[in-house]
């Protein structure tokens, strides 16, 4: 049941270029499955193999066990979203919508009826003679997916289909692609390099990188254990810290962090033996800031340092703390943030906190990954009173 | 600041140069004086004459035949030539885009002259399908150069799209890229048509007995017959060129 499309080690070079590196993917019937990646990492070239546009060097894409590797992009069950949409511009809308079945050969009356059902599944019944280069992005957007759609193919391929909207118009699509989806119960395989958008739409999400998977799970999975540093990075902001396993407690170990005066400890689920030299990823919304100590409690870590820069911003505020070398950022949500008397302040010496089960140990760490990281910006540093003040 | 009025003064002799001659020719046609230097009165008389001569009739029978089949031969080529040159970057594509140009630059006389060795050689008769022949092979490079760069801003995406529908590539080209291009190929083919019916000198070359062209009908006039009507015929012939050249002009800016 789990294995529906198959990418089976899939590699591809342009001259030199190495663009996918034995990409391996396996994804089940009816989800919807994102790749997301940066620009450039070979998003688009995995899924035009998908289609049949380039052939790969090396592996074999499996499509309901069937070997498609080599068929043409006419002969597979295959449809795609273009990145652009690339509509037929001298069509109207439901000339291009009818596209697909017209080349299946389909009687006249059959196809009319096909196009209607269609037209109204993306609420366009009455642009219907419009022409194709008279819409808007969102139409344009929602006629390319139902010309793909009407085909009945057994994957979606989706190419960035958002990312020439505005913001506003892109969260619309996106819920409306989501009950489009949970509409016609078609496997989707959906290309961005938008995190926002892979989490909240997807099953399942593989995270790419230079033409290879760094990770693949749930959005849950990628964004509260990534596996190394560019998924961490990549999805979400975090912290890196460099440490050394001293000792092991159970499914527990506990570590040595430079600058920091007391070991901490962390989940150890992959069992790394002690001695082991290691990266920790810790996601900004995971400490607790605060003046006072916080209970001690076995499975909590604590460290105290400086606060060197406030950034209000509206749904949480953003604290740079110093420890030592590190500036470790630190995400808090407030409930009562005008009434709190002891708000916390730019140079107030605080305790950061956080539970051990909160942090992960990283399989992999690359420091050129840290340009990822947000960074703290020395110039700006709006202490939280002058805020208060301002919006009064 | 006042801007020079030199460009304005270079604008008006240029069209003075290029247009007056023509409108003499036209006014010239309604004088009723049998020689051109003076003004005798209007007249429609040239008219009625250049419509009473039946070679003439027959002459432009000739021309019509030749740059309608020549017009059309050209399309099919001439666009299948582009398409090949949009599409295809090899070696053999640059020397295809070379030959294509060539009979753009190269002097008429050579191309009726070589085309005209050429016939003899191979003993085809001359007549109007060497003429057809020779009007093809100017032809197809214009209606090629149009289509070219109607398809400059063409984007191959579409194709794609349309083979992902399930369109082979013969398909997506005859559905999509053809339709995509059609105000270049009327362009093209009218471009072509407007060269092949007043071409002189190629044709002149290629001709045999009895397949005389209106162009080289009027030629023949002006040494043996009335100057007058081929007055008459002239300004036929302009203002049928230049409804022509517009149409064509409009076809490509349609978008
Ligand atoms: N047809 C091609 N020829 C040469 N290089 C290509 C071709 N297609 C893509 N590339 C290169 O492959 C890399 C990955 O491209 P692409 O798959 O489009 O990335 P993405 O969709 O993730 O932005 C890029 O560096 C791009 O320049
Ligand atoms: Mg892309």
């Amino acid at each position: 049941m789990g294995d529906f499309l198959v990418f089976e080690g899939i590699s591809k070079s342009f001259g030199e270029l190495k663009v996918l590196d034995n990409v391996s993917l396996s994804i089940e019937k009816g989800t919807i499955f994102s790749i997301l990646g940066p620009s450039g990492c070979g998003k688009t070239t995995l899924l035009r193999i998908c289609a049949g546009f380039e052939y790969p060097d090396r592996g074999r894409v499996i499509l309901d066990g069937k070997d498609i590797t080599s068929d043409r992009p006419n002969r597979r069950r295959v449809n795609t979203v273009f990145q652009n949409y690339s509509l037929f511009p001298h069509m109207t809308v439901r000339e291009n919508i009818s596209f697909g079945l017209q080349m299946a050969g389909f009687d006249r009356s059959r196809i009319s009826g096909e196009v209607d059902r269609y037209l109204e599944l993306i609420q366009m019944s009455d642009q219907a003679d419009k022409k194709a280069t008279k819409l808007s992005g969102g139409q344009m957007q929602r006629v390319a997916i139902a010309r793909a759609l009407i085909n009945k193919p057994q994957v979606l391929l989706l190419d960035e289909p958002l990312a020439a909207l505005d913001l506003k118009l892109r969260q619309r699509m996106l819920v409306e692609l989501d009950w489009i989806h949970d509409e016609v119960g078609i496997t989707f395989l959906y290309v961005t390099h938008d995190q926002g958008e892979a989490m909240s739409i997807s099953d399942h999400i593989a995270v790419m990188n230079k033409g290879r998977i760094e990770q693949q799970g749930t959005p849950v999975q990628v964004y509260e254990a990534p596996t190394n540093s560019f998924v961490a990075a990549f999805i979400g902001d975090t912290n890196f810290f460099e440490t050394e396993i001293t000792s092991i407690e159970d499914s527990y170990c506990r570590m040595n962090i430079k600058d920091f005066a007391d070991g901490v400890i962390v989940y150890n689920d992959k069992n790394f033996p002690q001695g082991s030299r290691v990266y920790l990823s810790i996601r900004p919304e995971k400490f607790v800031i605060s003046h006072a100590e916080p209970e001690s409690h076995r499975k909590r870590n604590m460290v105290r340092g400086v606060v060197e820069e406030i950034i209000y911003m509206g749904t949480h505020t953003v604290f740079w703390v110093r420890v030592g070398d590190y500036r470790i950022q630190v995400r808090q949500s407030h409930d009562r943030f005008l009434l709190d008397e002891k708000i916390i302040e730019h140079g107030n010496t605080v305790c950061i906190s956080w539970h051990a089960d909160n942090c992960y140990i990283l399989d992999r760490y690359d420091e050129r990954d840290e340009s990822l990281l947000t960074l703290p910006d020395d110039d700006v540093t709006v202490a939280p009173e002058n805020i208060i003040s301002a919006g009064k | 600041m006042r801007r020079s009025r030199i460009p304005f003064y270079l604008l008006v002799g240029m069209l003075v140069f290029l247009y007056l001659p023509l409108i003499i020719v036209i006014v010239n046609s309604f004088n009723m004086s049998r020689y051109g230097g003076q003004w005798g009165g209007f007249t429609l008389k040239w008219y009625s004459r250049l419509f009473s001569d039946r070679t003439i009739w027959y002459a432009l029978g000739n021309s019509l035949l030749i740059a309608l089949t020549s017009t059309v031969t050209s399309m099919v080529l001439g666009t299948t030539a582009a398409i090949a040159l949009y599409r295809f970057k090899t070696r053999l594509q640059s020397a295809h885009r070379l030959f294509i140009h060539l009979p753009l630059v190269m002097p008429d006389i050579l191309v009726g002259i070589s085309l005209l060795l050429f016939f003899v050689a191979l003993k085809v008769r001359l007549g109007l399908f060497t003429i057809y022949l020779a009007h093809v092979t100017f032809c197809i490079s214009y209606v090629a150069m149009v289509v070219l760069g109607r398809l400059q801003d063409f984007n191959y995406a579409v194709i794609e799209a349309a083979m992902d529908l399930g369109a082979s590539w013969p398909a997506a080209i005859r559905k999509v890229m053809i339709p995509m291009i059609t105000p270049g190929i009327m362009a093209g083919g009218l471009l072509a048509f407007t060269l092949s019916i007043d071409d002189f000198v190629i044709t002149f070359f290629v001709s045999g007995p009895g397949s005389a062209t209106l162009p080289l009908y009027i030629y023949s006039m002006i040494r043996h017959g009335s100057p007058m009507v081929i007055n008459a015929l002239t300004g036929i012939f302009i203002v049928f060129t230049f409804t022509v050249v517009t149409i064509s002009k409009k076809l490509l800016e349609e978008k």
